[in-house]
């Protein structure tokens, strides 16, 4: 069953005919992902040809969702017109939407969030600047690589991307039920708790390892988290112990300011409610392992 | 990003916030020339403040109060040119001085947690809002703004009086904390921060001091190239800037080029945990090439790499996600190609850990090159040891 996605997900791109929609619309495509449609209003009744197939676009989410019965979308637009695109969706009642774009300032990220709390969170949001959802086997929203691991029985949080495929490859044998990326801006949709809570009920998944980086106190709250509610094991990990103060390192929620977000605090927080964090990415695999032992 | 106080406070006089009088001064003789304007107007006390992008410059002894021209032009001479907390004061703000009766603080700010704004406003100000919370959290108001309502007159006054401000600075106060909302959207402000909001002994509510930062993510609505500061931004930083590559300079011998921030991150920790054996060797910079990974990035980013002159060995860390490794592995090869015809000669070792998707190929093609600077490691730990090894043996000749 994974979280969020199943073989059976409806998946709309908005933005298709732009560059990264093209191209990821047909990586998803060739993984073996139900691409149903796209959007954007000026190419309204058009198709577009991804991977060989004809994929029709329509003018709004609300046309795609009810020629097409499709219930995830993955949003491609770019920084200027994604708030416009993602209430547009929240508007039409999509189940989930996942937000790929990257570069978003802050205030519209906070104003999409606000609006889809005030239609009383119908919408699930992952993202923004996150890779989106893989459920190996089974449906593929965003634009994680597709063919770095298999199907299995990990979950998998994290707010980067390249570190995610890292974990994903390095475990392939033992192969992932759902791989989430929520994104390493300041306001995100879904975060590490979302996800912990919805491996902790997912019966497919029987480990999680979580993904962190310096900035905030996402980690801290999920460790809390954990401590109350998560009984399947988590393995996490924490980039940024060597980031200066005051440098934002790529993600633009990725800063040290003052004496919160270190990755020394993370990591002390996670450990105190017996979570294992890894010292690197491979060591972190490692612990992964030997959770997964015998299970 | 950050803003120098000055021009926080003039953004605040655009928006309609009472600010003290003020301009800056690059020299002793500006500094002195202001106070003279000031003088003539019948206000020969004024303040002159150190402008770097840090707190704490009052304790440093970066803000005076200078008694006319003469003590102006003494007290700015003093201020220009110190370093605090590792920033070098190359202006100062001279400005009027204000009559305090009480200091307040007020902010908005990103919260992260509630995924919303935040308004934090108290009566007591003037100190370390964190440290107020911490001795006496009574005094310290949290006020949660919905993103889509904002602030209005009503909920302007509702902060202020939340923040416990007496019943005279009220209303004052509600017209300075609605503007500053509208600084705060209005420019993509990240934070804006009055501290000490004042008020005057004329009954008059003052920002005293502004710290703004904005929104890198909004260049595309916003002229952020107008509060650009060449004096400050390391050379590196500025030329990587230009040629659009996410590079921060750190103060290491191994230079980090990986795909993904969270990866390039992870990348420094590596290279720093395998540079304790060698003697504290540690990663030179932060450099994320993007997902792409094409060879002119490649190139750009060594060249950036390689022209920081701390570095004695380059670590190239990348996951072939989306991208195959062939692909980047051609960027490499074309990239020292490239580097070549510019003149640019490389003679760092550079270690190489290709892994993900056709890392084979990607091996083959590196092999096949046979750069003599270039060398693959299997793993990212036993890259990263290899390279603060090869950075180590460089350091001390051997």
């Amino acid at each position: 069953m994974a979280i969020f996605l199943t073989a059976q997900s409806r998946i709309i791109v908005q933005g298709i005919t732009g560059s990264e929609g093209r191209r990821h619309g047909a990586r998803m495509l060739r993984a073996g992902t139900r691409v149903v449609g796209g959007t954007n209003p000026r190419k309204a009744g058009q198709t577009i040809e991804l991977a060989g197939t004809e994929v029709p676009v329509f003018g709004t989410v609300a046309e795609a969702m009810a020629a097409t019965g499709a219930d995830v979308s993955v949003v491609f637009v770019p920084p200027a017109g994604t708030k416009d695109a993602v209430i547009e969706a929240v508007d039409a009642r999509m189940p989930l939407v996942i937000v790929i774009t990257e570069g978003i300032p802050v205030h519209d990220t906070a104003q999409f969030w606000a609006y889809a709390s005030a239609q009383g969170n119908t919408t699930r949001i992952i993202g923004p600047n996150c890779p989106g959802v893989a459920s190996p086997g089974k449906s593929n929203a965003g634009i994680i690589p597709a063919d770095i691991t298999t199907e299995g029985r990990i979950g998998l949080v994290s707010k980067s991307g390249t570190l995610t495929y890292q974990m994903m490859y390095e475990l392939g044998d033992i192969g992932f039920s759902t791989a989430v990326g929520i994104g390493g801006d300041p306001i995100i949709g879904t975060t590490h708790i979302d996800c912990l809570q919805a491996f902790q009920d997912d019966p497919e998944t029987d480990a999680i390892v979580m993904i962190g980086e310096i900035g905030g106190d996402a980690e801290e709250r999920a460790a809390a988290y954990i401590e109350r509610h998560v009984s399947k094991p988590v393995v996490a990990y924490v980039a940024g112990f060597t980031a200066p103060e005051g440098k934002t390192m790529g993600h633009a929620g990725a800063i040290i300011s003052g004496s919160a977000g270190t990755a020394q605090a993370k990591k002390e927080a996670l450990e105190k409610v017996g979570v294992r964090v890894g010292r690197t990415p491979s060591g972190t695999a490692g612990l992964v392992r030997e959770a997964m032992r015998g299970r | 990003m950050d803003l120098f106080e000055h021009q926080a406070k003039e953004i605040f006089a655009e928006y309609g916030v009472p600010v003290p009088e003020g301009r800056v001064a690059h020299t002793p003789a500006e500094a002195r020339a202001i106070a003279e304007t000031f003088a003539a107007a019948g206000k020969p006390r004024v303040v002159v403040k150190a402008q770097v992008k840090t707190g704490g410059r009052g304790k440093a002894g970066g803000v005076k109060l200078a008694d006319g021209p003469d003590d102006a032009e003494d007290t700015a001479r003093q201020i220009l040119g110190m370093d605090i907390k590792g920033h070098t004061v190359h202006k100062v703000l001279v400005e009027e001085a204000s009559d305090i009766a009480q200091e307040y603080y007020l902010s908005y700010l990103v919260d992260r947690s509630g995924r919303t704004f935040l308004s934090i406003c108290s009566v007591q100000g003037g100190m370390e809002i964190e440290e107020v919370a911490h001795t006496n959290p009574e005094a310290v108001a949290r006020v949660v703004i919905d993103p889509l309502a904002g602030v209005d007159a009503a909920t302007a006054t509702e902060i202020v009086t939340a923040g416990g401000l007496p019943a005279e600075a009220i209303a004052g106060a509600a017209v300075l904390a609605e503007r500053l909302w509208a600084v705060f959207v209005g420019q993509d402000a990240t934070l804006v921060e009055v501290n000490p909001m004042i008020l005057t002994t004329g009954g008059q509510v003052r920002a005293l001091d502004g710290k703004v930062t904005l929104d890198d993510n909004a260049a595309f609505r916003q002229d952020l190239a107008a509060f650009a500061d060449p004096e400050a931004a390391d050379p590196l930083e500025a030329r990587a800037k230009e040629k659009h590559l996410n590079y921060v300079k750190l103060d290491g011998q191994v230079g980090i080029i990986g795909n993904g921030a969270g990866l390039v991150m992870s990348t420094l920790d590596v290279v720093a945990y395998a540079g304790e054996e060698f003697g504290g060797i540690r990663p030179a910079n932060f450099l994320d090439i993007g997902g792409g990974a094409s060879a002119e990035v490649m190139a750009n980013g060594l060249e950036i790499v390689l022209s920081d002159p701390s570095v004695r060995s380059v670590l190239v860390n990348v996951f072939g996600g989306i991208t195959s490794c062939d692909a980047v592995a051609n960027g490499i090869v074309s990239a020292i190609g490239m580097l070549g015809a510019r003149g640019e000669r490389v003679n760092h070792p550079i270690v190489v850990r290709l892994d993900g998707n056709n890392a084979a190929e990607g091996r083959r093609i590196l092999d096949a090159a046979e750069i003599p600077v270039v060398e693959q490691v299997g793993t990212m730990d036993d890259a990263a040891r290899r390279a603060a090894e090869l950075a180590s043996a460089a350091a001390t000749g051997a």
